[in-house]
């Protein structure tokens, strides 16, 4: 067993997990549910420029209407390219942003009403964050004890010091490091392992829900393989609940139970993971898994692909991605298309709706 | 005879802590028209080689031994004006953002025009309606009204499509290309690699790819070079290396990576990390890591060594034996 | 501490420190000065500033190497019987005083403003960064000569005490300006790196984000700027002491030594004038030049 395996084992022998994804009923209500979210940025220029030089406001529908759920235990994965919204989404569910319109519920309650409150607090033991750039998501002053346990101070889930050290030492165990880590600077650390101290930081409060956005994608391949293996680890282990933003389609393959494809905001598709990758059924979807570079069979023909992503500020008219559909008619010119359940899958494409693919 | 050969190329950085030797000793050839990829980790030394070979190591980087030679010809030591006239005219450049490779205050037709004229015998007028056709060939529409077009007017594949014109203005015969697509979309990376691929078969420049996505290699290249802390681990034809690794690292470098069509619970992890430069250990650099290591691996660093239908730098091969471990006598 | 003075020498601040001879004078001189100021009262001859001792007949007296110049006084005297390396002496000592106060309140007060505007943008931010725009628009000198006056006319009996006060403050006024706006650009910049968005995902109120993770991460710029800005506060109270609103005669700053010596550098006694100069270039450049090597020290590992 590798010496992650054996840290990570040995974390689970001392500490009882806390809740198990089994033993959910199936009909539970999910953990998360997402209900038309959407964040709309205002980036005008400024008033004077605006008046001055007569240009109108500029609205950047960032997310435009997403609505999934969550269950307990499992992960979802959003995937899509650059402008999608996918990384506005995981702000706007940990309440870094305020949503324009829509919200989502967690545990039954209302996420962002409660944020406001002073239950706010607690709401935040619950849901934590891993960010995708390791190198800017650890205070280069501080040292990695201090790092782990603000969450703890905080919460203030234990005020005794040696408690606290001991605290801070089980939850580094517990992603492969060793407690003799806890008075160096991340500096001293690699990628992977500030990545792997993000992670410890947000297991500090024992969130049940973990959003993480691109948390592999600044990782070389071997790297990203330890700290995926650590992050299912500890799914498992915990019961934890992830909602994983990624572009990597392999990856999403990897991790994931269900997945959502985003596209200029809007969810186009949201199918369960073997489902989507075996027989997806929107037309982007199958550019995006067709464009992969595969590396094994790779002679064979593909689709070409054409286009590019267009300018979020100006989104094309009815279905976002018609410029570049082959399946495109008027009514997608003109009609833009709700996310519906076709034959267990949820898709938002006219053409499907309407049996033509 | 090769296109560019690389022999024994060592480049070290002096610094007040000692002297760093980021490449060890690298030998590796590319013929005409070939696509080479070099695929490595962040550190492993692939994106120096490329700098070495164009000529653009930063100081206090320094080329310490080895030659670089290209048509037979040396190129390491020339002096700055005699380098200058080889890229662009020989040598190609591709670098990972399109942002910043163009000069945003120019036009796009006066940097391609500017290219073109100083390497070839045009004048002005012909030196435009070249590059409207290399706009053409790269795939941008409208090549006429673009060509006057600025920099940020473009979204960022065209931008990397105008960095492959801007490449190829003065038809060099090598194209170094620095992870091209790794700031772009997948679609987008899909787009780029085709045209990477066809447009320098159609005008015989050969490619040296570097990048860390093996994907991208599999798509591409005919050879591929594995680099690991500074020395090639493995060389040889893309889908051998791939489908079938004689060197461990290579090997666990392909397990590691989830692929679309198997289903794993846990992926295959290497443990540890790639050594540091100043903490590369003796012998063989992978030996801390490696599942198959015996005793001589972890004294004499192994050389290229044929294996197959590859050449790895690991002792397993030493005696023609196959991979199996313990055979050796 | 040795080891730790050990390992500081040897880490890559102390390395280029050693091995920049400019920084090496610098830090000399600078500290040669600096001890004699702070400790004037045991290192000077004399004590200028004690009426009683002085003599009117030992007024202008040359310095020691000329004839008429005596070993007592080593660089001559003024036209009141002071020493004039005593003066040197506890002039610096209130040129430094000066200086390094009037640093230190613009740092409190720009570091506090350009936080609050960085952090909190809006119209907090625009507040005050117009307020540095129109601050920015009035010279030290005029601010100074304002307040003096306005100091004048509120405590005409006050006038030596106030004296002090009133330099610091006018050039604590103009002088935070640099340091908030330098402040709100880092600021701006830490705010959106994700340490300060998981610390706001964890439910950190902002206060303690501001003080506990931004604050230290912006200091950086404004150590350099606060090193450079001691020499030219000490010579914008030069100034001032030149132009009469700053130290009071009985109390000379170098400045105030300039003035009074300004008079007698035609009649050709220059000593009164020139000593208190080169101190004050002495003084000025080093400091500067200790910034110069200190932002150049710290550049490559704030890239």
């Amino acid at each position: 067993m590798s010496t992650i395996e054996k840290a990570v084992q040995a974390h689970t022998e001392r500490n009882a997990p806390l809740a198990t994804a089994d033993a959910a009923p199936a009909n539970a209500a999910p953990l998360v549910r997402a209900t038309d979210l959407a964040k709309t940025f205002d980036v005008s220029a400024p008033w004077l420029n605006r008046v001055i030089e007569r240009q109108p406001r500029q609205l950047l529908r960032a997310v435009d209407g997403v609505s999934f759920d969550i269950a307990r235990g499992e992960t979802l994965a959003l995937v899509g390219e650059s402008g999608c919204g996918k990384s506005t989404v995981a702000r706007l569910l940990v309440g870094l942003y305020e949503p324009t319109r829509g919200g989502f519920e967690f545990d039954g309650q209302d996420a962002h009403a409660a944020f406001k409150t002073p239950q706010g607090l607690q709401l935040r033991r619950r849901i934590q964050m891993i960010f995708q750039d390791p190198y800017a998501s650890l205070n280069p002053r501080w040292i990695v004890e201090d790092v782990i346990a603000e969450p703890l101070r905080e919460h203030a889930i234990e005020t005794d010091p040696q408690a606290l050290s001991a605290r801070v030492d089980d939850l580094l165990r517990s992603v492969g490091l060793s407690p003799q880590d806890r008075v160096k600077y991340p500096h001293q650390f690699s990628g992977g392992q500030r990545q792997r101290i993000s992670i410890a930081r947000a297991l500090a409060t024992q969130p049940e829900f973990l959003v993480c956005d691109e948390p592999t994608s600044a990782l070389d391949v071997s790297v990203q393989a330890q700290v995926l293996n650590i992050m299912k680890d500890l799914q498992r282990q915990q019961g934890l609940t992830y909602l994983f933003i990624s572009h990597n389609l392999a990856v999403v393959r990897h991790v994931s139970d269900q997945v959502g494809v985003m596209y200029l905001g809007r969810l186009v598709e949201l199918a369960p993971k073997h489902t989507l990758f075996d027989s997806p059924r929107h037309p982007y979807t199958r550019m995006l898994l067709d464009a992969i570079p595969k590396m094994h069979d790779t002679g064979r023909a593909r689709t070409p692909v054409n286009g590019e992503v267009p300018n979020p500020l100006n989104p094309p008219a009815g279905c976002a991605f018609n410029p570049r559909c082959p399946h495109v008619n008027d009514r997608c010119r003109n009609e833009r298309p709700v996310l519906q359940s076709i034959g267990g899958v949820r898709v938002a494409c006219h053409a499907v709706e309407e049996g033509r693919i | 005879m090769s296109l560019l050969e690389v022999k024994n190329l060592v480049v070290e950085f002096p610094s007040r802590r000692g002297t760093l030797r980021a490449l060890d000793d690298i030998s590796f050839s590319i013929a005409p028209g070939e696509i080479l990829g070099v695929v490595g980790e962040s550190g492993a030394g692939k994106s120096l080689t490329g700098a070495s070979i164009i000529g653009l190591l930063e100081p206090p980087g320094r080329v310490a031994s080895g030659q670089i030679l290209l048509h037979g010809q040396r190129i390491d030591n020339l002096p700055y004006e005699e380098m200058r006239k080889v890229r662009g005219r020989k040598i190609g450049a591709i670098f990972q953002d399109p942002l910043t490779s163009l000069n945003p205050l120019y036009s796009v037709g006066r940097q391609l025009i500017e290219t073109i004229t100083t390497h070839l015998p045009l004048n002005q007028a012909q030196a435009r309606k070249r590059a409207i056709e290399l706009l053409k060939d790269t795939g941008i529409p409208a090549a006429e009204q673009r060509i006057d077009h600025f920099p940020h007017q473009f979204s960022g594949g065209m931008r990397q499509r105008v960095v492959i014109a801007l490449a190829l203005a003065a038809e060099p015969q090598l194209i170094v290309a620095d992870e091209p697509t790794t700031a772009l979309d997948v679609s987008i990376q899909a787009q780029i690699i085709t045209l990477l691929k066809t447009i320098c078969k159609d005008r015989g420049a050969a490619v040296m790819l570097i990048t860390h996505d093996m994907g991208v290699i599999a798509e591409t290249c005919d050879r591929v070079a594995v680099m690991y802390a500074g020395r090639i681990a493995e060389i040889g034809p893309v889908h051998e290396v791939i489908n079938h690794p004689a060197h461990p690292y290579t090997a666990g470098l392909m397990a590691c990576i989830p692929d679309m069509s198997v289903d794993r619970e846990r992926l295959h992890q290497i443990d540890g990390a790639m050594p540091r430069l100043n903490a590369i250990p003796t012998g063989c650099a992978y030996n801390p890591r490696c599942e198959q290591v015996f005793d001589r691996c972890r004294t004499e660093r192994p050389d290229l060594i044929d294996a197959g239908a590859t050449r790895a730098a690991c002792w397993l091969h030493a005696q023609q034996s196959t991979k199996l471990p313990g055979v050796t006598a | 501490m040795i080891a730790a003075t050990r390992r500081w020498l040897d880490g890559d601040i102390g390395h280029s420190f050693r091995n920049s001879p400019t920084a090496i004078v610098a830090a000399l001189i600078a500290f040669v000065c600096i001890f004699c100021a702070v400790f004037a009262p045991w290192v000077a001859p004399h004590n200028p500033f004690d009426l009683a001792t002085l003599e009117l007949s030992n007024a202008r007296l040359p310095p020691a190497w000329h004839e008429g110049g005596s070993s007592n006084f080593l660089l001559g005297t003024d036209d009141q019987g002071r020493d004039i390396l005593s003066a040197l002496m506890y002039g610096a000592r209130i040129s430094l005083a000066v200086g390094f106060a009037s640093v230190v309140l613009s740092v409190v007060i720009g570091v506090a403003f350009g936080l609050a505007a960085g952090f909190l943008g809006g119209w907090v931010d625009s507040v005050l960064m117009r307020l540095c725009d129109v601050m920015l628009s009035f010279p030290a000198i005029l601010v100074a000569l304002l307040i003096a006056g306005v100091g004048r006319a509120l405590f005409p009996n006050a006038h030596e005490a106030l004296a002090f006060g009133v330099l610091i403050v006018s050039i604590t006024l103009t002088g935070w300006v640099q340091y908030a706006r330098t402040v709100r650009g880092s600021t701006l910049v830490e705010r959106n790196k994700e340490y300060v968005q998981a610390a706001r995902v964890t439910g950190v109120a902002p206060m303690r984000i501001m003080r506990g993770h931004v604050l230290p991460n912006v200091m950086g710029p404004v150590l350099v700027l606060a090193t450079i800005q001691v020499a030219t506060a000490i010579i914008t109270e030069a100034t001032l002491s030149f132009l009469g609103v700053g130290a009071p005669p009985t109390s000379p700053s170098l400045g105030t030594l300039i003035r009074v010596g300004n008079d007698y550098l035609f009649s050709g006694e220059y000593w009164i004038t020139i000593f208190p100069g080169l101190m004050l270039v002495l003084i000025a450049l080093s400091v500067n030049l200790l910034g110069d090597w200190l932002r150049d020290a710290l550049n490559p590992r704030l890239r």
